[in-house]
């Protein structure tokens, strides 16, 4: 023991940190900002250390390389001890990452922290952000399989769209022509040389302006930030109500930080790595691409947008976006810190929340992509085919044969691309329907070239008794007095 | 130092502002010698950066690449075909092939769509019996010509250029098809090769 200390000794008589490092610990906080609320910036440090540490270990094995990434990720999953668990908590550390950045930021801004005197730390706040999800797509590029592959695909794509330099804008991303070996280097030296060094850099950067400028103080109803005085309040509040902040908050952050490393670690026990999915083969075309989770919106958005507004809301939305955070403190660097007292920062974040929530949702089921498989693997059901004629049978048949099941689902199986066709003779007449299948219209094929006129009457037969019992069918005003006969019989027939 | 200056040296101050001079000129030298030296290192290092987006080639990446016999393509269907990118480096393991959708039309005239949807690059898929291309991540459906028929698209799917030459289907490709590229313009809606 006694040696220790004069080993320590020696070294601070010549390194002379001791006492900074000390005065660093025991900086004076407000004694309620050592509050539970404080806690998500020091647990994303602790992630963000986790991700270096795994992040190192997985590099001792993985290859760089598009013709052997795939196998070195195969044999860390199986043939190194615990290479699964480093490739999980590395894994899942990049999910929880992303998820107490973004819990750090909706803090910040609901206690009003990014106002005066903390701009700057806001803004190297949204850049680490964005260095986060930065590092969370370069991740999901190295561990490359199809999601990646056709990933990079739908990345290239959306930056083809750029006016002017758009198709130089690929060639740069993809470093060649075609997604390859040069790709997977890129992405290599941005997860870990360019995007690492920054956030190490600038993460720095974040902690000393939290250090010079002081930790936010608790936010009161009324206490309004003013320029003119906003400093010396501070330093008034500290003389009056300050503690250090080692041992009075730092004891929070430990424990909140532990939980969550145990909690990570839970989640790669039970959970396991993330794939590598199929072998990135271009070739292999059955494939159904889904970015990681935080992207999912992003997908669903894409699906959901109309298509005209598609490339302008790709290009013009980050940027907005990214304004809008950046604008922020210089909009709102004054007044009100509460939440309480402003309802429009509320709002916005319930409204963003619930829509990349929502956005997130539907991409798990994702409503818009026909169901490929669902005409050879959902069976027509049986209520729909008991005790009907050979040509309504016959009909079910073209339904299922057509694909038409790719798109619309009967009985809750199928496609849910198109309107679900349960009910539809109570939507459709005969003519409607025979105009819809051939013509198609409304987001749907036209079918003309590809039913003959047979197959035509038959689907329809079928499509015209969907409907549920004691419903009437659709008819036609105009020709009502032709067709009520024609319905009556048909009806009489069930 | 005023005050020290002041006692110790001579009431000539001229040589010592002389001397503070002159270094100050050396080190603005010496920014100026590595200002130089960096801006001539820089221009390789951009060039070798771009390298892949300044190829100077007439066709750039473009060339030839027959996909088989004709005789592999039934007149009247669409197949599925592949290719080896003409440039292929060292690394490029599985990613080198590229599939694309044969359709023989009829006779020598061919159509060969690139694999990628041309909303956002997604592999698309052929059902025969609908004669349609349905793609898997955003609804993209395509009639067998390859004219937009539903979905996000806001175009057909992209066309190689292509041409039957010693019984053998040919096309010229060797770049990842997407929406901004300037030859994906060209490229709509052609007619079908002879």
């Amino acid at each position: 023991m006694r040696l220790i200390e004069q080993i320590g000794k020696w070294l601070d008589r010549r390194l002379q940190l001791g006492e900074p490092i000390r005065e660093i610990a025991e900086h004076s906080v407000p004694r309620r900002s050592a509050s539970w609320w404080y806690v998500f910036g020091s647990a994303a440090l602790t992630v963000f250390a986790l991700q270096i540490v795994t992040g190192i270990m997985l590099a001792l094995i993985y290859v760089p390389s598009a013709s052997e990434a795939w196998n070195s990720l195969q044999f860390l999953n199986h043939d190194v001890a615990l290479g699964w668990f480093i490739r999980a908590l590395h894994g899942w550390g990049s999910n929880f990452m992303v998820a107490i950045v973004l819990m750090h930021m909706v803090q910040v801004f609901l206690f009003g922290a990014y106002k005066f005197p903390r701009e700057l730390t806001w803004l190297i706040g949204v850049f680490l952000l964005l260095m986060t999800l930065g590092m969370a797509f370069s991740g999901q590029v190295l561990r490359f399989d199809q999601d990646a592959y056709w990933g990079l695909g739908i990345g290239a794509s959306i930056a083809s769209r750029t006016p002017i330099v758009g198709a130089a804008l690929v060639k740069l991303i993809l470093g060649g022509p075609i997604i390859g070996g040069a790709t997977l280097s890129r992405f290599f030296v941005l997860h870990v040389f360019v995007i690492p060094g920054l956030l190490i850099a600038f993460v720095s950067l974040h902690l000393f302006l939290v250090l010079k400028v002081g930790i936010n103080e608790w936010p009161m109803p009324g206490r309004i930030v003013c320029k003119e005085t906003y400093v010396r309040q501070y330093e008034e509040l500290l003389k009056k109500d300050g503690v250090p902040f080692v041992p009075y908050g730092i004891w929070k952050d430990l424990i909140f930080s532990a939980i969550i490393l145990l909690a990570l670690a839970l989640f790669a026990v039970f959970f396991g790595p993330f794939g590598p999915t199929g072998v990135p083969d271009p070739t292999i075309i059955q494939t159904v691409p889904k970015p990681d989770y935080f992207f999912l919106w992003i997908y669903a958005l894409l699906a959901l947008l109309p298509p005209s507004l598609e490339t302008p809301a790709l290009l013009i939305g980050p940027v907005v976006a990214i304004a809008a955070l950046v604008l922020l403190p210089f909009v709102a660097g004054e007044g009100e810190k509460h939440w309480r007292r402003r309802p429009v920062a509320v709002l916005s974040v319930i409204l963003i929340a619930l829509t990349l929530g929502m956005f997130t949702h539907l991409a798990g089921f994702s409503p818009w992509s026909p169901k490929m498989d669902a005409w050879s693997g959902e069976p027509a059901p049986d209520n729909f085919l008991h005790g009907r004629t050979a040509l309504e049978r016959k009909g079910a048949a073209v339904f299922q044969e057509k694909q038409c099941r790719n798109c619309h689902s009967l009985a809750g199986k199928g496609g849910q691309r198109g309107p679900a066709l349960d009910s539809v003779a109570t939507r459709l007449t005969r003519d409607q329907l025979v105009r819809q299948v051939l013509q198609g219209g409304g987001n749907m094929p036209a079918y003309g070239k590809n039913l003959s006129p047979a197959e035509t009457t038959a689907l329809v037969s079928f499509l015209s008794i969907l409907r549920p019992p004691g419903a009437p069918p659709a008819y036609d005003p105009s020709r009502v007095n032709n067709d009520t006969n024609a319905t009556e019989s048909s009806s009489a027939r069930h | 130092m005023a005050t020290r200056s002041q006692n110790t040296i001579p009431p000539t101050t001229t040589p010592v502002q002389n001397t503070i001079s002159r270094r100050s000129v050396l080190v603005k030298l010496g920014i100026l010698l590595n200002g130089l030296i960096a801006i001539a290192l820089t221009i390789p290092i951009i060039r070798y950066l771009f390298s892949a987006v300044t190829r100077e080639r007439k066709n750039g990446y473009l060339s030839w690449i027959s996909l088989g016999s004709i005789t592999q393509f039934p007149e009247g269907e669409t197949r599925l075909a592949t290719f080896r990118n003409p440039d292929v480096t060292p690394t490029d393991g599985p990613t080198a092939d590229t599939s694309c959708w044969v359709r023989h039309v009829s006779g020598e005239r061919f159509q060969v769509f690139a694999i990628n949807c041309a909303h956002l690059g997604c592999p698309v898929r052929w059902f025969s019996q609908s004669g349609l291309f349905m793609c898997p991540c955003h609804g993209g459906v395509y009639y067998e010509d390859g004219s937009r028929a539903a979905g996000p698209p806001e175009r057909g799917l992209f066309t190689y250029p292509c041409k039957v030459e010693n019984g053998l289907v040919q096309i010229q490709a060797g770049e990842l098809p997407t929406p901004g590229s300037p030859r994906a313009h060209n490229l709509e809606r052609k007619n079908p090769c002879a």
